[in-house]
């Protein structure tokens, strides 16, 4: 491998990417407090380091069964018939469930926990009923007494398929003439619902002002079209799931997800009985990335624990994870934009087309909303397409939709620079969004902190630092998403000993139940470890929506705030209580209750704590809440790249990350948010892709095949906390999860094309991209 | 029920998992990481792959570090078996794991047991490695969530914490095998 940075003998690698002046990971604060923005060592963290934390498929049950799920081998093909009686006979094999076994829903949309959905569809793909329309796609799952057992029962099972042609992508599946996945889909197009049958799902625009006219009054106007692979979320933890239908027909179901409630609500949907009859108990999670928002195992690990009255754990391999979850889609996009000859942009327009995969509900929304939300473009029109193709149902990845529009549209815009003659960061601060300004799909933006990102961008030493040698180039991206707030409930329990603990339904993915116990300990002045929080299932906390859309931080850390000023309401009562002062005269501040009632007298947290049983009982504060305020946020990259001309293998040399965080609760994970987001993001733009053969087939479904970074690929990862506090958040919380993805594969690419003088139109810009550029290989 | 049992078909494994003696009974086709999760009950190790691309099983077997999915159970007869469940001692956590704590070098956690073990198999060895020298030796190993940038630091970290604790004793450890290793 190229190395560039290697260190001198022993030298600590922190030392190596820098200057002598010059300090990594900076954090640019303007507001201090006693634990927000301090780096406390987190809650769960022990059990983490020592194995002892109980994921998805670390759980064991009495009794428990083993289940297996049979895939289709087929992209596309009509299921005949299915015959699970071999199977079943095998001895061992205790159950074995097909979409027969499911009473087929209604084909209506409904309210799925994460937005709207078909119904039928979700079930359809749980359990294949008519059609496979995907290699890997389930259509019968047995449980056994050993795993083993159960995958010699699944050779046993018949299945008759008529296989049927496959579309890939989505120019195939908008040709005249290809293949439909579906036979009732019709499109809907800018709102109507045609009678049209296609692959196409949904057409959408958006339009500002007169694009037209100002690309016909623009002084300069660059075009592209870009085409992106198929990624998956990549995730190291298999999805799990494990099941037990009681006698009385409660269902409890321990698993793997990003939001235990949005499992209740949908496997509910599937199995078509009320939500208060499923407990869903949330186990650690080893991350999701937005692909374990969705069910696949959870109702079929209750069908078959209902056959045969055992619990029944189910556990992917890592090829079912490839080929049977996620993925992120592909897409193509065009996009257009024109500036006047003194860099101001006056027009933009975008195309933008995405696999949804097997059933409607790409992000192409989103890549709607962000493709050019980072800037002040007055005259616009967006399209979009949903397309099915046969490929997995698309599942969210990190900002689902921003990082595939930033790839076409951050080089556009850096082409735009240099046919100017301007700096590219230069360029972008002159037409950043700012707060009024209005995105092309309408909303105005609220106070955001796009300006300072770049301006930091700029001003940091590795944008001057000399980038010396051949077949070297540098490249920036901007990048936004717009974060969502949705629904958090939190409780704080207060204990007599004066610390309290926070119950809440966000499970952590990265950190959080860290970020929000530390602001239940600001508002208390308690410390980070006086707050002890705890993820609960969906019987003991109100509901809570999906760890995702960089949410939780935000709305779980508002909900926290809410449970502890109920705490110190009623505490303030115990206090008056005590001193037989009206509770109206009680203050607290910093860490003690007094009242001018009392002058000369105090009572500390831990002392009021002390007398809760004497002065009425226990004392729980709790909060429900839908905070509307979420900040959107912003992230710029700086990417220094050597390409080997012989190989053309693109190396990252050094990389840099600036991100308006609002405020940085937990500066080490908000940091290791822009870090690891940053890392799928140079492997989204260099190594991964789903390689499908001619029958629409993935044939790289293991993690050898399928290239995900490891340490030896990346450099140290710099980092700059910007932070612009969201108005929206007591203490300026936006959030981080999500957009440090959005702009890596863009400045990569920018930084390929200042290196060969030519752009990628394709991800990933893998060695043969590379050397087809070069015009080495055709 | 009155009919025969079937006929016996597993191993009667006898070995040695974290410094104690452990027997445990498998399939002949059953993987260590198998036998550890599902037969011995130490979920501590962890499955990502199970085809020996991403590290989250490693085991020190005899010192020596493999990924537990690729062994197979009867291979651990007669073997010493490291997991990540032996690493921290009754007397506190090892420098790695405080680390990575400190540090905050893990996210989801999935894949810290593996690199842990993986890095204490490093740091064994080579008490004062490069920052290319750990990437190169975790590159076995991989995180989806962190961008190894932490994790890379938490492990140099943790050598020097073990090189300041031998260094405090007279003829410390890690000067000897430093010097061993050259």
């Amino acid at each position: 491998m190229t190395t560039t940075k290697e260190p001198a003998t022993g030298a600590p690698a922190t030392e190596s990417a820098t200057t002598e002046t010059y300090l990594p990971n900076q954090v640019l604060s303007h507001t201090s407090y006693n634990v927000v923005g301090t780096r406390p060592i987190r809650h769960d963290g022990v059990d983490k380091v020592t194995g002892r934390a109980i994921y998805g498929a670390d759980i064991r049950l009495a009794g428990m069964l083993h289940g297996k799920v049979l895939r289709s081998p087929h992209s596309h093909a009509r299921i005949k018939s299915i015959d699970t009686s071999k199977a079943l006979a095998l001895p061992g094999v205790k159950a074995a469930v097909t979409a027969a076994d499911l009473s087929e829903a209604e084909s209506r949309t409904i309210d799925l926990g994460e937005g709207s959905g078909n119904v039928r569809w979700l079930q359809d793909n749980i359990l294949a009923r008519h059609k496979a329309l995907y290699k890997g796609h389930a259509v019968a799952a047995v449980a056994a007494t050993s795993a083993h057992i159960a995958e010699q029962a699944l050779k046993l099972i018949e299945v008759d398929y008529e296989v049927l042609p496959a579309v890939s992508t989505v120019e195939e599946a908008m040709r005249a003439g290809a293949p439909l996945l579906h036979d009732d889909l019709t499109t809907e197009s800018l709102g109507e619902q045609t009678d049209e049958h296609s692959n196409l799902a949904k057409h959408f625009q958006f339009v500002l002002g007169d694009p037209d006219k100002a690309f016909a009054e623009a002084d300069v106007v660059v075009e592209r079209v870009v085409t992106t692979a198929t990624v998956h979320q990549g995730y190291i933890e298999p999805h799990a799931a494990t099941a037990a239908w009681n006698a009385d027909g409660q269902v409890t179901i321990w698993c793997s997800t990003q939001g235990a409630f949005v499992v209740r609500e949908q496997t509910a949907k599937v199995l078509q009985i009320p939500v208060s009859r499923i407990k869903v108990v949330p186990l650690e999670i080893g991350g999701g990335f937005g692909g374990k928002i969705p069910i696949y195992l959870e109702p079929l690990a209750a069908l078959l624990s209902r056959q045969s009255a055992r619990p029944v754990k189910l556990v992917m391999s890592r090829a079912e994870v490839f080929q049977g979850t996620g993925p992120t889609p592909g897409s193509w996009m065009r996009v257009k934009m024109g500036a006047t000859r003194d860099g101001r942009l006056v027009a933009g327009e975008a195309d933008i087309r995405f696999e949804a995969g097997a059933y409607p509900g790409s992000p192409v929304g989103a890549a709607a909303e962000c493709v050019f939300a980072a800037y002040d473009v007055p005259n616009g029109r967006i399209d979009g397409y949903d397309v099915v193709v046969n490929k997995p149902k698309s599942a969210a990845y990190r900002a689902p939709g921003a990082t595939q529009a930033a790839f076409a549209a951050e080089q556009v815009v850096d082409e735009l620079a240099e046919k100017l003659g301007l700096d590219p960061i230069d360029f972008r601060l002159k037409n950043s969004a700012k707060e009024g300004t209005r995105r092309v799909d309408g909303p105005v933006h609220p106070r955001i902190g796009s300006v300072e990102v770049l301006e930091a961008a700029k001003a940091h030493e590795h944008y001057r630092s000399p980038l010396e040698g051949p077949h070297r180039g540098r490249g920036v991206a901007h990048g936004y998403w717009f974060n969502v707030g949705l629904e958090s409930s939190c409780t704080i329990n207060v204990n007599a000993d004066g610390t309290v603990n926070l119950v809440e339904g966000s499970t952590d993915i990265g950190g959080t139940r860290a970020s929000v116990a530390m602001q239940a300990a600001e508002v208390l002045g308690l410390g980070a470890h006086d707050v002890r929080p705890a993820v609960v299932d969906t019987d003991s906390i109100g509901f809570t929506a999906v760890t995702g859309g960089s949410r939780t931080t935000f709305a779980t850390g508002f909900a926290a705030i809410k449970a502890a000023e109920d705490v110190i309401r009623q505490m303030k009562e115990r206090a008056a209580l005590i001193w037989e002062v009206e509770p109206e005269t009680v203050v607290y501040e910093g860490t003690t209750f007094t009242s001018p009632a009392r002058a000369g007298d105090t009572l500390s947290f831990k002392e009021v704590a002390a007398q809760l049983g004497d002065t009425g009982g226990p004392v729980t504060g709790r909060a429900n809440v839908d905070p509307p305020g979420h900040g959107g946020a912003f992230a710029t990259n700086i990417v220094d790249v050597e390409i080997d001309p012989e190989t053309g293998k693109v190396q990252v040399l050094r990389f840099t990350v600036i991100q308006d965080a609002g405020k940085a609760i937990h500066p080490s994970y908000v940091e290791g948010q822009m870090q690891g987001g940053s890392a799928q993001g140079i492997g989204w733009a260099l190594n991964e892709e789903y390689f499908l053969n001619g029958r629409g087939e993935m044939v790289n479904a293991s993690l050898l095949d399928y290239r995900m970074p490891t340490a030896l690929d990346l450099p140290m990862i710099d980092t700059v906390i910007v932070e612009v506090p969201n108005p929206g958040h007591p203490f300026g919380v936006r959030g981080v999860g999500e957009v440090p993805i959005v702009p890596p594969p863009a400045a990569v690419a920018n930084a390929v094309a200042h290196a060969l003088g030519k752009r990628p139109d394709v991800l990933p810009i893998s060695p043969r991209v590379v050397l087809e550029m070069t015009g080495q290989i055709e | 029920m009155t009919t025969t049992p079937a006929r016996a078909t597993k191993a009667h494994v006898a070995t040695r998992i974290n410094g104690e003696e452990t027997e445990f009974l498998c399939e002949p086709q059953q993987s260590l990481l198998e036998c550890l999760r599902d037969v011995v009950g130490l979920t501590g190790t962890k499955e990502g792959c199970n085809d020996g691309n991403c590290g989250a099983c490693s085991v020190l077997l005899n010192g020596r570090l493999v990924n537990s999915c690729l062994v197979l159970g009867v291979e651990a007869a007669g073997k010493d078996v490291g997991t990540s469940a032996g690493v921290a001692t009754p007397a506190g956590l090892h420098p790695l794991q405080q680390a990575f704590l400190e540090g905050a070098a893990l996210q989801c956690g999935i894949c810290t047991p593996g690199f842990i073990l993986a890095a204490k198999a490093l740091l064994d060895k080579e008490p004062n490695p490069t920052e290319e020298r750990v990437r190169f030796w975790l590159s076995g190993n991989l995180c989806r969530c962190t961008g190894y940038d932490k994790i890379v630091r938490a492990v140099m970290t943790a050598a020097g914490m073990q090189r300041g604790a031998a260094g405090a004793r007279p003829g410390g450890a890690a000067q000897a095998s430093a010097e061993a290793t050259r």
